[in-house]
């Protein structure tokens, strides 16, 4: 009998609210979205940590440029606290080298890290997860029990063929999904919104391209000040 | 000491599953560790002891079993078979304190020792569990 399960519960316990941030397709800014969300409760004030459960390809800690730190060791890990945010990913352990993890092994991974990691007291815990609805998304579902989730997309055909079978699924297992984010929007093509709303999912709204957003990743503050993070406010102020 | 952390587990799970088949107090549990945890044994059990000191309960009194499992790990590519005490010798420290952490960055920070492929399998001694519970109903 596996027993580390039987603690995530008691880890999380004292977390209010946990978002986790996820889609069916890859390349949506679905990591940019978790970490602006947590980067931005925290300065509203909130207690916040962030979860990068992307563990093939972690980039949280890419955005908010996290360097040199590590989790301390006490009664299980404490994320190190970087920018505000309490923050755990794979690539303390990986030293950001190649993960090429299969699908037990991805399991076994989220159930140590939920087990060890002592978040403490938070008002919002985000999860940054991998794109699809394989075993991150499966494990989630089944391991962290009060998670909602907040979803991302892009105005592509494509993008939403994928996120619709995410969101069918999370709506045939009855949880709790926030809205969806329509992310590096440039025209005024309504496509994504009415595919939502028939859905009956909420449209949180759509956040605009920011062509110079690349210049702001790895650094906190300047990311607070771009276009996007003054779209995604607005979409922020819905959900928290 | 994340083995604090681990022996919680433990103690949760063996508490769960006696409150399942209705038992008043637990008298013997067995824990099986995976070699790969590489968990520090005295520290491991000076957390359970402490546990079961604060909580009191079904668990007082309660004798613990610690076996280690060892580890070993097969190549999907070669099907070359080796064990973990065996490759240990050649991680630097800091890669080896990431494997105790996490088991499965050995995927990430060792090779299969024959071919070089990343692509291998644990077939034995990783994770955290009870093997049997004794008590009294």
């Amino acid at each position: 009998m596996e027993a580390r399960v039987s603690v995530i519960e008691k880890r999380l316990k004292n977390i209010k609210r946990i978002i986790s941030v996820a889609s069916g397709k890859g390349g949506v800014g679905k990591s940019l979205v978790a970490s602006s969300l947590a980067l931005n409760l925290s300065r509203k004030g909130y207690k916040v940590g962030l979860l990068d459960l992307d563990l093939y390809g972690p980039s949280s800690h890419i955005i908010l440029g996290v360097k040199d730190v590590f989790p301390e060791e006490e009664k299980g890990i404490i994320p190190p606290n970087v920018s505000g945010i309490n923050f755990m990913s794979i690539v303390y352990f990986t030293e950001d080298k190649p993960s090429p993890f299969r699908g037990i092994d991805i399991s076994n991974i989220i159930i140590e890290l939920l087990a060890i990691t002592q978040w403490g007291e938070l008002d919002y815990l985000i999860i940054d997860m991998p794109p699809g609805i394989g075993d991150e998304t499966l494990d989630v579902i089944r391991l962290v029990k009060k998670s909602e989730f907040l979803v991302v997309v892009t105005p592509s055909k494509v993008a939403m063929g994928a996120v619709g079978k995410l969101l069918q699924l999370l709506k045939e297992l009855k949880l709790p999904i926030i809205g969806v984010v329509e992310n590096m929007k440039m025209t005024d093509s309504n496509y994504i919104e009415n595919n939502v709303s028939k859905m009956g999912l909420t449209y949180l709204n759509s956040v605009s391209f920011d062509q110079n957003l690349e210049g702001s990743i790895g650094n906190a503050d300047k990311l607070l000040e771009t276009d996007f993070m003054k779209d995604f406010d607005k979409i922020v102020d819905k959900i928290s | 000491m994340h083995e604090w952390a681990l022996a919680e587990s433990i103690l949760t799970a063996a508490l769960e599953a006696a409150e399942k088949e209705k038992l008043k107090k637990i008298t013997e549990i067995k824990i099986s560790i995976g070699e790969l945890q590489q968990i520090e044994q005295d520290i491991f059990e000076f957390a359970l002891d402490g546990i079961i000191e604060e909580q009191g309960g079904k668990l007082k009194g309660v004798k613990i079993k610690i076996e280690t499992e060892k580890s070993t790990l097969k190549c999907k590519s070669c099907e070359n078979t080796w064990k973990f005490s065996d490759m240990k010798k050649k991680l630097k420290e800091d890669e080896s304190e990431a494997i105790h952490f996490i088991p499965e960055v050995a995927f990430v920070h060792t090779r299969c020792p024959k071919c070089g492929s990343p692509d291998f399998e644990i077939t034995t001694g990783r994770g955290v569990s009870i093997t049997s519970i004794k008590g009294e109903k």
